[in-house]
């Protein structure tokens, strides 16, 4: 069983009609199960009534829920709609919200952050590669040349290393239940203890590896839901960033430290302190899984 | 984006927040003549794009014209090095002339969105001043936060008594809150992700003045003020960072010998670290975004084709999506392509289009090895450093 969505869930795409949009679309229609891979329905405000890529676009989230059932949404709309884009499925209630859009305005994340208090969204992202249930579900723009089902969950602030990741898995025969990228950005939605809580939750996933960087607050936030009580399943934390200089973006916008918080040094005590295995490359993860 | 002094201290005058009199210059004569029309000392302060420069000589005070003068002669022209600038420092073109003030307490207060909660966030100290940052590492209960709503909205009167609690005068609590609303207000309207003032000076009068003001707008919030973008903080990013960005590559200057061409934020950090930690210095850092073309990847390897400091090109690069394997190989063909200059290639790619990839660079005419994974990459890049010393 994977986490976030299932192999039979139904997507939507706001902003599929654009380059990127439409690239990506196209891509994870063809690798999910079923005729279209599970997507329903796109949304482009001013479009509504037309067809793209042999599904139908309306001009509001909401005219789309009434005709086809969505149950999670995908935003790849541009930065500076991306927030409305969030807001309106937010508003509409779509369970499983993912956003791959880069560069969204943080305080427009301040808001989406205040509208999902209380509702039933689960937002993953901004600036995340999205949720993949190998062999059955893509809502995001991840590389899948080398996903295979099994019993690893990811959750993950870079998609790139998540493939590297993957790739090494898959090869030494452990495949995986769900990967998720809960993006670069310092403000986003669920992060790794959300994901932590949710993988010791699923039966089908018997560890889960942790992707993490420097900055942001997420791996100490994880280090505080496994100190709580024990965790049960074994957990893999690779952190990268130890060399990069303190004070200068690498990359995400996650990674600039601000008051102190985040070197991979104190991350990585504090993780270590729960019981979390750490790797220090991607060539290591299997090895830490193993050991 | 960082706004320099006068330029933050521009917009926090278009939301009320009481500064002393002062004018840029651009020359030493300049600065003696600013400091003749305010009368009285005045603080002469470079104006670069990064804090602690009062405790790098960045600020100095002037009793007369002509030592106003002597000041910004020193420092303009200069490359001021402080604990927030890179190791060569940031060129100083203009100085800040300022009126100095005398005042019997100074107080701390900034703003920033805090992470954890995803709110804007009031942190405050009862004493401002150039060693704040270290008395607050040594004591960090100095600082007391206090969250806003989402929308910068707070309730006044709580706010007063958490300004009252970490120990405003009574004479001083309504200038206080005055000036936290119209950061609030500039916070918001802005978005900018900090705003500092330190030290606020609380004058003899019952007044307070914002003596330095910090301000960080967000970058991708630009688009939507034209007129704060075009202030720009170009002198802080190198030119070939700037070229890097305008093409879809973000893209880290440093000092090293080993060029990183590079795909994804996390495997860029993880190339770095791998590097340093194998003997080797990075040249750079790089992160190919998603929409890069070949031409424009061309671009960002002609940066580390035309650094004379590199002597190897480490790709280590996971194809999918819009970014295969192949376009990487077409981009190293396009960036040789009428140059003189070509440096060996240690070329390790995995993903989708990978094979093809690799054929494409085998071919090129220059020597190129296929290494089996990330960790033999750095190491056989690291080698070749070693064998050819410059």
């Amino acid at each position: 069983m994977p986490i976030l969505i299932a192999p039979d869930t139904r997507i939507l795409v706001q902003g599929m009609t654009g380059r990127a949009g439409s690239f990506y679309t196209r891509l994870a229609m063809e690798y999910g199960t079923g005729d279209t891979g599970g997507y329903v329905a796109g949304v482009t405000p001013g479009k509504g009534g037309t067809t793209h890529l042999g599904l139908p676009v309306f001009g509001t989230v909401a005219e789309a829920v009434t005709e086809t059932s969505p149950t999670a949404s995908i935003v790849m709309a541009p930065a500076p709609v991306a927030a409305a884009a969030m807001l309106e499925a937010i508003e509409a209630a779509i369970p499983t919200l993912v956003c791959v859009t880069e560069r969204v305005p943080v305080l427009d994340m301040v808001r989406v952050r205040d509208a999902l208090r209380g509702g039933r969204t689960a937002l993953v992202g901004p600036n995340s590669q999205g949720i993949l249930i190998p062999g059955a579900r893509k809502l995001g723009v991840m590389s899948t040349a080398d996903a295979a089902p099994g019993g690893i969950g990811i959750a993950a602030r870079s998609a790139s290393l998540t493939s590297e990741v993957v790739a090494r898995l898959s090869a030494s025969g452990l495949g995986q239940s769900t990967t998720v990228g809960v993006g670069g950005d310092p403000i986003h939605g669920i992060g790794f203890a959300e994901c932590l809580a949710l993988f010791r939750d699923d039966p089908d996933t018997e560890a889960v590896v942790l992707i993490g960087e420097l900055g942001g607050v997420q791996e100490e936030e994880a280090a505080d839901f496994l100190a709580a009580e024990p965790y049960g399943k074994p957990v893999v934390a690779l952190l990268v960033g130890r060399h990069a200089p303190e004070d200068r973006r690498m990359g995400h916008a996650g990674t600039v430290s601000v008051l102190g918080s985040g070197s991979i040094a104190q991350k990585t005590a504090l993780l270590e302190s729960t019981g979390v295995r750490i790797a220090a490359t991607p060539d290591d993860v299997v090895r830490a899984l193993g050991s | 984006m960082y706004l320099h002094e006068a330029h933050a201290k521009d917009l926090l005058a278009r939301y009320g927040v009481p500064l002393p009199e002062g004018h840029v210059a651009r020359s030493p004569q300049e600065a003696a003549d600013h400091a003749t029309t305010l009368g009285g000392p005045v603080a002469v302060k470079a104006l670069i794009h990064a804090g602690g420069r009062g405790l790098a000589g960045g600020v100095r005070i002037a009793h007369t014209p002509d030592e106003a003068r002597s000041h910004a002669a020193a420092m303009l022209g200069t490359d001021l090095v402080t604990a927030q600038t890179r190791s060569r420092g940031e060129t100083v073109h203009e100085v800040y002339v300022e009126r100095a003030l005398r005042f019997p307490r100074s107080f701390y207060l900034s703003l920033i969105i805090d992470q954890r909660r995803a709110v804007p966030t009031l942190l405050a100290a009862a004493e401002g001043g150039t060693d704040l940052e270290e008395n607050a590492a040594a004591a960090p209960a100095m600082i007391q936060k206090y969250p806003l709503a989402a929308d910068g909205s707070h309730n006044p009167a709580a706010l007063a008594a958490f300004l009252d609690m970490l120990g405003v005068p009574d004479g001083h609590a309504g200038a206080v809150l005055a000036v936290v609303e119209s950061l609030v207000r500039a916070f918001v309207d802005s978005d900018a992700t900090l705003i500092e003032v330190n030290p606020l000076a609380l004058m003899e009068d019952g007044t307070a003045t914002a003596i330095d003001a910090k301000v960080i707008l967000d970058g991708n919030a630009l688009f939507r003020h034209p007129d704060l973008a075009a202030l720009g903080d170009t002198a802080r990013a190198d030119a070939t960072e700037l070229l890097a960005q305008a093409n879809e590559i973000n893209f880290v200057k440093m000092d090293g010998e080993i060029g990183l061409v590079v795909n994804g934020a996390g495997l860029g950090l993880a190339t770095h670290d791998m590097v340093i930690e194998a003997g080797g210095r990075p040249a750079n850092f790089m992160d190919i975004r998603t929409m890069a073309t070949a031409d424009q990847i061309a671009t960002g390897i002609g940066l580390l084709l035309d650094d004379p400091g590199v002597r190897v090109l480490l790709v280590n690069v996971h194809g999918g999506g819009m970014t295969t394997c192949d376009r990487i190989s077409d981009a190293l063909a396009l960036a040789m392509e009428g140059r003189d200059r070509s440096l060996p290639i240690i070329f390790r790619v995995a993903g989708q289009n990978a094979q093809e990839a690799r054929d494409a660079a085998t071919a090129l005419p220059v020597p190129c090895i296929i290494p089996g994974d990330m960790t033999e990459a750095v190491r056989l890049a690291v080698a070749e450093v070693a064998r050819c010393p410059s």
